[in-house]
């Protein structure tokens, strides 16, 4: 089939797109370049484990509902699980970010990955923060009397209502992880297309 | 765990022990990741001729 | 097309040694190993888990500052009775700054009439039960407005001083209409429970939103003195903290920062920001910088930190090394 002109058939022009963008071997590649040789660059994939363990601790805490952990000592080890994943989880994703900035990760053209680091950044937070209205306690009481102010001056109160329990969590359970899957899978989508970024100073590739 | 944590309190910066040391372990981390050797592992190493 | 946007991986790394790296085990052993770390700090450490406060044990713990609040919703003087968006329309109660007003541009979407939700309507329901109770609600419907104000004004002056005597709460002598009868009720009502559910259930079976009773136990003095107790209060950085000896959300540090210092904690403030509109200012603030912060790439400066700072010859020392010590590519 001639790859010259562009082919009539959707789907192949899809499956060609990938094959051009992202082959398997950029997706699972067994080699890096050797520069990619600190711990530093380890804090992106425990960034990824932690996000896998609060789903997961997450999905079980769900599937007992909101009240289990407060009168199951099961359901409150579960919380513990997914409290101290979350803690764990913005504590690495944080030495990630920092990791990235000192090396200036966005060069070469991928200000894009760099981006969409800190809308997941910024999302992670909105999902820690309904968690923690949903936690149906004291802290989340406070919380929500807190945060209510900074919501309605912003305008953002009159339709995302901390108070409301049922708003909060229905957000916290189902539409804020899905956001925050579909951000992460993007991102490390483009490191692979990309591959890790050169040192600063290295030949080779456009300037910043 | 549930008794209330100690503050520390520096001019406008009130801060609980628990946060701090939270703080200070992310940079005692950082630190080391970019000290500590990373195994290189053997193998061929090829240069990418491509 | 910009030759970083078309240049292929093969293209970008030629000439580059490359080593063998196994990414699925790298992700596996992540896995095992943050997971037995989430495990024992959770085995060991367990997590907080402080019960809520309910209208209930507000009342009975702290009758007086209970009828205080009720009474301060009845003159519409608590927080929320005088909140303004999305609650009620109270006149300039919004947070503005110059013609940034967004608190009142979506109107009132969660209607709260403190002075009927939290007194009057469970009063009224309470009369079923109570025929002394069904007379001074009538005494203070059938009142004109000055003189319901009049009775408000004496009575909360009252308060300040007032006494428990039998779990009552008795004040000095006064005009005070109605009022003592209706706030003794309603006390009965807080006391038993009873309002926790009439806030909450407001007339339907199932519900999930607890907007009325929070509003209500955020008016009354005794949550911001637990508030304070646990540190939590906003001016101690207390959206960061968490009950007992746990971390808080030390990611919002930058969020709480700003309330701590000028011009957020003065009245007069500067250029137009100050404690009154400190919400809204730091919101803006905060929008601005995660914007810019998105956009590290493309500001001079910013972006140039890194070259500047050598942490990132510490981080690529191997590599900086072997250029050094190889004759010069060109």
């Amino acid at each position: 089939m001639s790859t010259q002109s562009k082919p009539a058939s959707w789907t192949l022009r899809v499956r060609q797109a990938i094959d051009r963008h992202l082959p398997m071997d950029h997706l699972l590649p067994d080699r890096q370049p050797y520069y990619v040789g600190s711990w530093v660059y380890v804090f992106g994939v425990v960034t990824i484990a932690a996000l896998v363990w609060v789903v997961v601790s997450g999905v079980v805490l769900s599937f007992f509902g909101p009240q289990w952990w407060h009168d199951s000592s099961v359901g409150l080890f579960f919380n513990s699980l997914h409290f101290w994943a979350v803690q764990l989880f913005f504590l690495f994703m944080v030495l990630h970010l920092w990791g990235q900035y000192f090396m200036a990760g966005w060069r070469h053209g991928r200000a894009a990955t760099w981006m969409i680091g800190v809308v997941i950044f910024g999302t992670s937070i909105l999902t820690a923060f309904t968690g923690y209205l949903s936690q149906q306690n004291f802290d989340g009481q406070f919380i929500a009397l807190e945060a209510k102010d900074a919501m309605n001056a912003a305008g953002a109160g009159a339709f995302f209502n901390v108070l409301n329990f049922g708003q909060m969590y229905g957000l916290h359970v189902m539409l804020l992880p899905i956001g925050v899957t579909f951000l992460v899978v993007a991102h490390i989508v483009l490191v692979r297309v990309r591959g890790v970024v050169k040192p600063i100073d290295a030949e080779g590739g456009a300037r910043s | 765990m549930d008794s209330p944590a100690t503050y520390l309190h520096w001019g406008f910066i009130y801060i609980s022990w628990p946060n701090l040391l939270a703080i200070l372990g992310m940079i005692v981390l950082f630190a080391i990741a970019m000290i500590a050797p990373f195994p290189h592992s053997e193998g061929t190493d090829d240069v990418n001729a491509k | 097309m910009k030759k970083s946007m078309g240049e292929t991986q093969e293209e970008y790394y030629r000439g580059v040694r490359m080593v063998p790296y196994d990414l699925v085990k790298e992700l596996a052993l992540a896995l095992a190993g943050f997971g037995v770390l989430a495990i024992v700090l959770a085995a060991f450490l367990s997590s907080p888990d402080v019960p809520p406060v309910t209208i209930a044990t507000w009342s009975q713990t702290d009758p007086v500052d209970f009828v205080t609040t009720a009474t301060g919703e009845l003159a519409g003087t608590t927080g929320s009775a005088g909140y303004g968006q999305p609650y009620n329309s109270t006149p300039d109660a919004y947070q503005r700054w110059g013609p940034i007003a967004p608190q009142a541009w979506f109107g009132v979407r969660i209607p709260v009439d403190s002075a009927n939700a939290f007194v009057i309507e469970p009063l009224k329901r309470a009369t079923v039960a109570d025929n002394t109770l069904g007379a001074a609600l009538s005494k203070w419907e059938g009142a004109t407005a000055d003189q319901q104000a009049k009775w408000l004004d004496a009575y909360s002056t009252a308060l300040p001083d007032a006494t428990l005597a039998d779990g009552k709460v008795s004040v000095a002598a006064g005009d005070y209409g109605p009022l003592p009868a209706m706030m003794s009720s309603l006390l009965g009502v807080a006391q038993s429970g009873g309002l926790d559910g009439l806030l909450v259930i407001n007339g339907r079976f199932y519900q999930t939103d607890y907007t009325q009773p929070l509003l209500f136990i955020g008016d009354s003095g005794y949550l911001e003195g637990l508030v304070a107790d646990a540190n939590l209060a906003g001016d101690r950085w207390g959206v960061m903290n968490e009950t007992g000896q746990y971390p808080g959300q030390t990611w919002l540090w930058l969020f709480s920062f700003w309330y701590q210092v000028p011009p957020f904690t003065s009245d007069t403030g500067f250029l137009g920001l100050n404690g009154g509109n400190a919400d809204l200012g730091i919101i803006l603030i905060m929008t601005s910088l995660t914007v810019l912060f998105a956009l590290v790439p493309f500001i001079p400066i910013l972006r140039d930190i890194p070259r500047w700072l050598p942490l990132h010859r510490l981080i690529w020392r191997s590599y900086y090394a072997s250029k050094t010590s190889a004759p010069a590519r060109t």
